[in-house]
């Protein structure tokens, strides 16, 4: 059974068509990388693997069942783009990773001891233990991206989705993130991961998806960053000397 | 003027008592509440359902039913309809709320002209402190201690729902639902707040404690004990000098809530304007540690 099933999903906002008979599957200890310009449809597509967003056609699947049921048992970890968070927000790194564990408790959303002990392991698994009482905001940009990775640990997600998380983050912390999720995949998760890195597509991911509204390649992150594949995504201008892939 | 003519001695009126009552529970009420409207960006929401449940409020009179239900329903009516007029056209959204709000308050200002004299629209407009009787007070904590205790019991979620509604629907809640439920604490939070200080400072009540304590501190947990405290205090303060200054109670309210933000805003340790000088300064001065 595939970790996510995407099956023939088109998405339009109004007019605007995000997304053409989308269909690709993620087998769960992988690595997947999502290649596209911006407006490509890269959100979109998590989104729909969410469930925030409603096909048009087609149908997603978690896990073999529907998103909503994936849901509920908090299947899927969601990693957002910085732009989406608010950094000022009152909220310290221990209550953003205890936010994993919401969905499974009671009335008023009181933390058991075995979810402070879950939220101490998923720091101390990102190397965010020493942090975990600073405000959000407070982290560099590279610590923020793994206090939201650590939610999706304390989560216990199956399915990691994180969109643009080397953004604004620097090669050191790149490099730990990327290190984080191979290990996370070597455990069973199924990663999907969008990125502008070309250079280290190759270090991070099992395989690739070269997204334009549709799916240009799906295969090898070496398949995917050949110059005529990437001159398809990126227009004809980029890549296509040798050797330098972006 | 001795502590117990400065103190006591105004309580020994009825309506005095009835007055502190209201004032606490409003002040209360809607600090907490306040905390999340400023963090999710709705003060703007705040003041547009505060004014446009005047017509609900003059019609439930008329019909003979509680406030708190005309109230809520043109709160909500408000919410979607500012929602239609966004989404439908090429409104933008400040717009559409200045649009749907004063419209609703203008119609709930021609009801209360065409309705027999019992609401005063002077005391609608501008609270009536002073003249909150037994039954209002009921109505008041009842309706105030309701929404309280909603929103402390579901405080994680409105918390979730304000930092990251697109998790909370990931994990399987329902981040409408949240919002919903919040808008609906908002209205009924206004009933409570409209008989203290009026349609029109509402949104003072609803504002200025959550913007106040998050200069103050950087937990929303703490936002949530100093909004209120603050606001309780401020609102006593204000009570007291409305009655020794024979001002304007409502007014007193609001201006001594200001005042407190003021402070805040010049002096708070971390993010007040000086209180930022203070601490450069001072680190400043301090001798850096020894190397090595």
């Amino acid at each position: 059974m595939n970790a996510v099933e995407v099956d023939g999903v088109t998405v339009r906002y109004g007019d605007v068509l995000a997304l053409d008979r989308v269909s690709l599957a993620l087998g769960a200890g992988r690595v997947c990388g999502l290649v596209g310009v911006n407006g490509s449809g890269k959100s979109t597509l998590f989104k729909t693997i969410t469930g925030l967003v409603r096909p048009e056609r087609g149908a997603v699947r978690v896990r073999g069942g529907p998103p909503a049921l994936a849901r509920r048992g908090g299947t899927v970890a969601y990693v957002p783009q910085s732009e989406a968070v608010d950094w000022a927000f009152p909220v310290s790194v221990r209550e953003v990773v205890m936010t994993g564990r919401h969905g499974g408790l009671g009335l008023t959303r009181r933390p058991r001891r075995v979810d402070h002990e879950a939220v101490d392991r998923a720091l101390d698994r990102v190397g965010l233990t020493d942090l975990a009482d600073r405000r959000i905001g407070g982290l560099s940009g590279g610590q923020r991206k793994r206090a939201f990775v650590a939610r999706g640990i304390a989560q216990q997600a199956r399915v990691l989705l994180l969109d643009e998380p080397f953004a604004g983050v620097d090669k050191r912390s790149e490099g730990t993130i990327t290190r984080l999720l191979r290990e996370l995949a070597a455990d069973g998760a199924a990663v999907l991961v969008s990125t502008h890195d070309l250079r280290s597509l190759p270090d991070l991911a099992d395989e690739a998806v070269l997204l334009m509204r549709r799916v240009l390649v799906h295969g090898s992150p070496q398949e995917v960053l050949r110059p005529d594949n990437l001159a398809r995504a990126f227009g004809l201008d980029v890549g296509l000397r040798e050797g330098e892939p972006a | 003027m001795s502590p117990h003519e400065l103190l006591v001695v105004p309580m020994g009126y009825g309506f005095m008592v009835r007055a502190l009552a209201a004032t606490v529970t409003a002040a209360a009420v809607c600090a907490v509440l306040s905390c999340w409207l400023v963090l999710i960006g709705w003060s703007l929401m705040g003041d547009a359902v505060s004014h446009a449940v005047l017509p609900g409020v003059v019609l439930a009179y008329v019909v003979g039913v509680p406030f708190a239900l005309g109230a809520a329903v043109f709160g909500f009516l408000a919410v979607a309809l500012i929602g239609v007029v966004r989404d439908t056209s090429r409104v933008k959204e400040d717009a559409a709320i200045g649009i749907v709000f004063s419209t609703l308050f203008a119609l709930g200002l021609v009801l209360i002209s065409v309705t027999p004299s019992q609401v005063d629209l002077h005391h609608v407009v501008f609270g009536n402190l002073l003249g909150v009787d037994r039954a209002d007070l009921v109505q008041i904590t009842a309706i105030g201690g309701a929404a309280l205790l909603v929103l402390l019991l579901k405080r994680r979620d409105f918390t979730l729902y304000a930092f990251d509604p697109v998790h909370a629907h990931a994990i399987g809640l329902n981040p409408r639902l949240i919002g919903a439920a919040l808008l609906g604490l908002l209205a009924l939070t206004c009933v409570v707040a409209l008989q203290v200080v009026g349609v029109v400072l509402v949104v003072a009540m609803l504002i200025i404690p959550g913007s106040t304590a998050h200069l103050l501190t950087d937990r929303l947990g703490r936002m949530l004990v100093i909004a209120p405290a603050l606001s309780v205090c401020a609102s006593v303060v204000g009570l007291y000098l409305s009655y020794h200054l024979n001002t304007a109670s409502g007014g007193m309210v609001v201006l001594v809530q200001g005042a407190v933000f003021l402070l805040a805003y010049l002096f708070g340790p971390r993010h007040g304007v000086l209180g930022r000088r203070v601490a450069a300064i001072r680190s400043a001065r301090t001798p850096p540690p020894p190397a090595g």
